[in-house]
């Protein structure tokens, strides 16, 4: 077999990614959950709350831990896999990259502390405290390692000289036109895919038995932070397509199957293309595309077909465009509708029809992350950094690259099935309200059902 | 100094670091192992999970400051180390997402399993074994570029008596190091048992990191002359290392001071990598990459310098709060908390 090392270099990096990225999101959103039901534990003196928190943080070990791997993995790729890549523009991103491990640092350190200090201090709140570096930490280190993946897109702060990155600025390269839009929408949906997540935990839960007072304060503090950072996931989306519309034309024209410039352009969803590259059975919102990409329903959108052909983007990311929003107005509507549900005193807000949707918002939050994440990625195809360097001038030249990828391949086999059972053994043979009487006996019987 | 000069002696400092702290827990996972299958384990795991648990993560980090501080500052690293490096450098990933996750699988999960314990011991040795390798690459010789094409000599290197008397060095430094570690651990935490038996560790396994010390010497000066002549010159860095060693040697045979021991040891190690490493200078790989035409712009060399003090600012307190939680906290450490 005559394997294409540029093809499975390629292969490698999503593979890695798309694994890395589900543990990355849970680190980064994970921490801020369990620092808000301590907080709210602490403060109303109500033991379910931190009950929530610590077995959260406890799961959320097992995560880390695999997020560490996979991170370190991801840090070392980047220079086993494309060693020309990084040759040449870690003159440039090394700062963040830099940064970024700091942050890590930090983050770590504070963790470990976080998760052996339960019952140290006098005060509940000096605990508490243990918990916002790890918040801050996982924040920062999205926001850093967010700044490399914009200049990539949007590569600032250099000069060319025979070939060469010169004049090196820094951090004019990492506060690229791409970073605040990507920062902004990498955090929002972070925090709220893990919202989701452990919303749909709880929904579960109570779909499997007798909905306790535990799952019920769970859920309706998941799915009130759901709703909040669904609404601010949108705003930075639509920032995001406005972004696009100004610096990277092509890859909104390639999503939006948008081929010439026009006044006035309608937004697709869904549909396919023909043989003349035609959209079939499309939903056509009329001058929305303009509104999206400029605020303004009768402005020029710039169409596909003023870049040549071989810069273009592969028109298949429409569907992820597609998948990804849809599921994001999804969040959005479901987590709205359990508020007010919750708000009229006749309706159930614990209904099973919303229960279940609840529970089916936490996978599709995570299907979201990967979509838009690759939507992201191959939309700026050819390029590895946008309108300097293509990703076949970047990978590797070693004829090894084939076996690697199924070396990893089987990796992340094991480290995702294990992770799994060990998440399952270690939450179904020790339901939380077992555990509740045992550390707060004073809790009234019944609450346990 | 020049930027450079400051950029690698940080990151030598930071694989110092990880040196010592990686060699604690990689040799904690094999004598946990050890103690397992040879019955024992009720002395020692107990010791071991206390330390362990809180820092685990912070240990990889040290690693991964190094590489990325690396490409960083040398970005022509990537160009050679990265091809010359794909197949070694992923199964040492490999080795390290297996016990790492392992390790957390094991401890958090509910069940105990013989086959993490395992993989967490053996992966210990492989690991110290695999990077290792690195710093024999280093040498010049195995790394060879032609026509812009960039390849690593295999069979060169596993015949090569330098690289197996390296790897033979990592692995017996790493439980030298841990056993020296777990002595002192043992001893603040006042567990007798515990402290007899790795104090015997300690003890045994100082004889070959000697041992292994000299021939690894011997095998540089066949392999590369210039380096050996540049590490004769600063020969008064090598007698102070043997000059600790012998210091925690009689400490340890004395059975007192642990703690005084167990700093004699890491300046022992300090003292001769830092020799290995300045006589290494000024290549980074010999003799493609040196640390002047090799480095980063000069913009990007200061802006990580500055970023590296700022980083250091946050770290060092949050290092001495999580070591006085943990470690010199007299009650944590025997298990009161």
């Amino acid at each position: 077999m005559n394997v294409d090392p540029v093809l499975m270099s390629r292969l490698i990096t999503t593979m890695t990614l798309g694994f890395h990225i589900i543990f990355a999101t849970l680190g980064v959103g994970i921490p801020l959950m369990i620092s808000i039901a301590e907080f709210i534990g602490v403060k109303k003196k109500d033991p379910h709350y931190r009950m929530l928190a610590r077995r959260w943080a406890r799961g959320f070990v097992i995560t880390v831990a695999v997020g560490v791997v996979t991170g370190t993995a991801i840090g070392l790729q980047l220079s086993l896999v494309w060693p020309e890549f990084m040759q040449v523009a870690g003159n440039v991103i090394s700062l963040p990259l830099f940064m970024e491990v700091f942050a890590f640092f930090f983050e770590a350190i504070f963790l470990g502390m976080y998760l052996y200090t339960w019952d140290r201090f006098k005060k509940p709140f000096t605990h508490w405290l243990l918990s916002l570096p790890v918040v801050i930490g996982g924040g920062l280190s999205a926001i850093f390692i967010t700044t490399v993946n914009a200049f990539m897109n949007t590569p600032e702060g250099f000069t060319m000289a025979n070939g060469a990155f010169a004049a090196v600025n820094p951090i004019t390269a990492m506060f690229n036109p791409a970073t605040p839009s990507k920062v902004f929408h990498v955090l929002t949906s972070a925090y709220v895919t893990c919202a989701a997540i452990l919303a749909a935990i709880s929904a579960f839960m109570m779909l499997r038995k007798k909905a306790s007072d535990y799952h019920k304060k769970a859920l309706k503090l998941t799915v009130t932070v759901t709703f909040i950072f669904a609404s601010l996931t949108a705003i930075a989306g639509d920032l995001s397509a406005k972004f696009l519309a100004e610096h990277q034309s092509e890859k909104l024209a390639a999503a939006e199957w948008h081929f010439e410039t026009e006044k006035g352009a309608d937004l697709i969803m869904f549909g396919w293309l023909d043989e003349q590259n035609e959209p079939r059975y499309e939903f056509r919102f009329p001058k929305l595309l303009s509104f999206l990409a400029h605020s303004d329903f009768n402005s020029e959108v710039t169409g596909l077909e003023e870049f040549p052909e071989e810069v273009r983007p592969p028109l298949w990311i429409h569907y992820m465009f597609d998948l990804m929003t849809a599921i994001g107005i999804f969040l959005l509507a479901v987590s709205m509708l359990y508020l007010i549900f919750s708000k009229v005193k006749k309706w159930n807000e614990h209904n099973k029809g919303l229960l279940i949707l609840i529970f089916l918002s936490g996978p599709l939050a995570f299907l979201a992350i990967e979509f838009g994440w690759i939507l992201a990625e191959e939309g700026r195809q050819p390029w590895i950094i946008r309108g300097y360097m293509t990703v076949e001038e970047a990978a590797t030249s070693s004829p090894y690259i084939g076996l690697m990828f199924w070396l990893f391949l089987g990796l992340y086999i094991v480290l995702g099935t294990l992770c799994t059972v060990t998440l399952r053994k270690m939450f179904r043979s020790n339901p939380a309200e077992e555990e509740l009487e045992k550390l707060y006996p004073t809790i009234e019987k019944g609450d346990d059902s | 100094m020049s930027y450079e000069m400051i950029g690698i002696t940080v990151l030598w400092i930071f694989l110092y670091g990880y040196l010592i702290v990686a060699s604690v827990d990689f040799g904690a996972g094999f004598y946990a192992y050890y103690a397992k299958i040879t019955k024992k384990d009720h002395v020692m795991n107990q010791l071991i999970s206390r330390y362990l648990s809180p820092v685990w993560e912070v240990t990889n980090v040290f690693f991964v400051f190094f590489f990325v501080g690396v490409v960083g500052f040398f970005p022509d690293t990537a160009h050679y180390y990265g091809t010359a490096l794909l197949v070694p450098g992923s199964i040492a990933i490999i080795l390290l997402a297996i016990r790492g996750s392992f390790y957390a699988f094991e401890n958090y999960g509910s069940k105990k399993s013989n086959v993490y314990m395992f993989l967490y011991g053996a992966t210990g040795l492989l690991i110290p074994a695999s990077l290792s390798m690195a710093l024999t690459l280093s040498e010049g010789g195995f790394i060879v570029e032609e026509n812009g094409v960039v390849s690593l000599k295999y069979f060169k290197l596993f015949t090569n008596p330098y690289s197996w008397s390296v790897v033979f060095l990592a692995i017996v430094s790493v439980l030298f190091i841990s056993a020296t570690f777990l002595t002192f651990y043992a001893a603040r935490a006042n567990d007798r048992p515990a402290l007899t038996l790795v104090r015997k560790y300690a003890l045994f396994w100082s004889v070959p990191t000697i041992i292994a010390s000299l021939t690894a010497f011997i095998a540089l000066s066949q392999h590369n002359q210039r380096h050996y002549e540049a590490m004769l010159d600063l020969w008064w860095m090598f007698g102070l290392s043997v000059g600790f060693f012998l210091i925690a040697m009689a400490l340890l045979y004395q059975g007192k001071h642990y703690g005084l021991a167990f700093i004699s040891v890491m300046f022992q190690f300090f003292f001769a990598f830092f020799g290995y490493g300045a006589g290494h200078l000024p290549y980074i790989l010999d003799p493609y990459i040196t640390i002047t035409e090799g480095a980063t712009h000069q913009s990007m060399g200061f802006a990580l310098i500055v970023a590296f003090i700022a980083g250091l600012c946050l770290l060092i307190p949050s290092l001495i709060l999580l070591m006085r939680l943990f470690l010199f906290d007299a009650d944590y450490v025997k298990g009161k908390r």
